[in-house]
């Protein structure tokens, strides 16, 4: 495809994503509807989410311990265990990683949901009720998504630390009072800012597009199924490309 | 009486409608038939403005339904009810929260009252004790009737039906035709069927538009539709052997 026509393609996308956002951010029909909705979303993005999240961190977490065990030799001071193990858990992989692996379980799961109502009339039936589809359909699950993807990371960063601190005891790499100290040393408390404000705009976009992929499929099953994994690409691709503009903004 | 003025609508190169012009009277069937890919969907779809039309304009009871904005189309839309093709049930809700669906959002009834007519309205199409299967658990036909209880929740002026007999029996078919014929009788509503099985027009069709090519070619009865005199006409309607049989029986 030549350059021009892959740049309108793109400012077509960028202008219909807008106007989706647009028209999902219009005052819902019943505030009672949408009160449940969003009840059902934080359900379905947070607490069904909390296993995968829990147990990747728990990995990630002790990992990071061992590793860094490994790395340090020995003229290193071992709290530095704890300290690493600290900064890879806020800094980056909690705030990043966790809305990446959510991409692919929570945004692939809305943009089936949504493209499967496209494709079997559900929403042309909203529409025709006089329904705001995308008021409806999408502005439960991007709210949803801002309030509790920080929970999530959260968890997260707990989890991987306290998993770090009890794989350091348990295999002898570091002491509890190292590890301690580790994680108190040079702490910021600008950091955990940094990785929620990061995290509350991820959560905005692995929602929004993985609801646009959805909302716009159109033929059948198949497409059903290449709208959901372009959801999951263009949601991770846009976290990444996010996460080097706010940590620049944020850290600079 | 929905009147349509001059509608025009093309898809890139190919022109769909040319300069469509009908009328749809209240308190009837009005049945809009046609070969696949005659322009008969789009035709509905302009109608009830999923689908912007290019020129022209569509009214409700003299009501410019085109020119209105979203918000001021919400008020007609409230008094349109519309079966799709493949039912369009919200899959993730039982039947009775599929009919009540409409009443929710835009009634200002209580949750009984809400109940009790979703009740009503799956009592009328003889489903009353169906109200807690999902979609999934129903057969076509099941379907098809309640999604004509949800279309008449709202006691709605106007009724569209997108092939309501697709992949349904013959008997079933029938069920699903004197049903659409009985509302409307009964709701006093401006009815509008689009179809091309032969057997329901012949059922329960008060006029018929014959939409050929993106125009309408021939409007009628039944008695007119058998009588011939348009080529085009004669060739969908006398397609299958038994109908050129019931041609032929009439002729003797």
């Amino acid at each position: 495809m030549k350059p021009y026509l892959r740049a309108m393609r793109w400012l077509f996308h960028i202008g219909r994503y807008m106007q989706l956002l647009s028209a999902s951010f219009r005052r819902p029909e019943k505030g009672r509807v949408f009160r449940r909705l969003f009840i059902r979303e934080l359900d379905a993005i947070g607490t069904q989410s909390i296993g995968i999240v829990a147990l990747l961190s728990l990995f990630m977490g002790a990992v990071i311990c061992l590793q860094t065990a490994h790395q340090i030799g020995g003229w290193i001071p071992v709290y530095t265990i704890g300290f690493t193990v600290r900064q890879t858990m806020i800094l980056e992989f909690s705030p990043t990683l966790i809305p990446v692996i959510l991409a692919g379980k929570v945004g692939s799961n809305i943009a089936s949901q949504i493209g499967t109502m496209r494709v079997t009339e559900q929403i042309d039936a909203l529409e025709i009720m006089g329904v705001n589809s995308a008021g409806y359909l999408i502005l439960p699950k991007i709210l949803a998504g801002l309030c509790i993807v920080p929970f999530l990371v959260i968890l997260s960063m707990f989890m991987g630390i306290g998993a770090g601190a009890w794989v350091g005891v348990a295999t002898g790499v570091s002491s509890l009072a190292d590890f301690e100290y580790g994680m108190q040393v040079d702490f910021h408390v600008f950091d955990v800012i940094y990785a929620l404000t990061k995290t509350v705009a991820f959560g905005f976009i692995l929602t929004s597009v993985s609801a646009y992929h959805g909302y716009y499929a159109a033929g059948g099953a198949l497409e059903v199924g290449r709208s959901s994994t372009r959801a999951v690409v263009w949601s991770v691709v846009i976290i990444m490309v996010a996460n080097l503009i706010l940590t620049q903004m944020l850290l600079n | 009486m929905i009147e349509l003025h001059h509608i025009s609508k093309s898809f890139g190169e190919h022109e769909v409608l040319k300069d469509v012009g009908a009328t749809f009277e209240r308190g009837q069937v009005n049945f809009v038939i046609g070969r696949s890919g005659s322009g008969k969907s789009v035709m509905t779809k302009c109608t009830v403005g999923l689908i912007e039309p290019d020129q022209g304009h569509v009214s409700f009871d003299g009501r410019n339904f085109t020119a209105l904005s979203r918000r001021d189309r919400k008020e007609i839309r409230q008094e349109i009810g519309m079966l799709f093709q493949g039912s369009a049930l919200f899959d993730s809700m039982t039947v009775l929260e599929n009919v009540s669906f409409p009443l929710k959002m835009f009634s200002n009834m209580s949750d009984p009252e809400i109940s009790k007519r979703a009740l009503e309205c799956l009592d009328r199409v003889e489903l009353a004790d169906a109200g807690s299967r999902f979609p999934a658990e129903c057969s076509g036909g099941m379907q098809k009737r309640v999604g004509i209880a949800r279309a008449i929740a709202m006691n709605p002026k106007y009724l569209f039906c997108d092939e309501p007999n697709s992949g349904l029996d013959p008997q079933t078919a029938i069920v699903i035709d004197q049903l659409i014929m009985e509302i409307t009788r009964e709701y006093n509503m401006t009815t509008v069927v689009i179809s091309h099985d032969m057997n329901s027009v012949m059922e329960a069709s008060d006029t018929i538009h014959f939409v050929h090519e993106g125009r309408i070619l021939w409007r009628g009865d039944r008695a007119g539709l058998l009588a011939g005199g348009v080529p085009e006409l004669e060739e969908f309607v006398f397609a299958s052997e038994l109908m050129r049989r019931i041609r032929k029986a009439g002729e003797i």
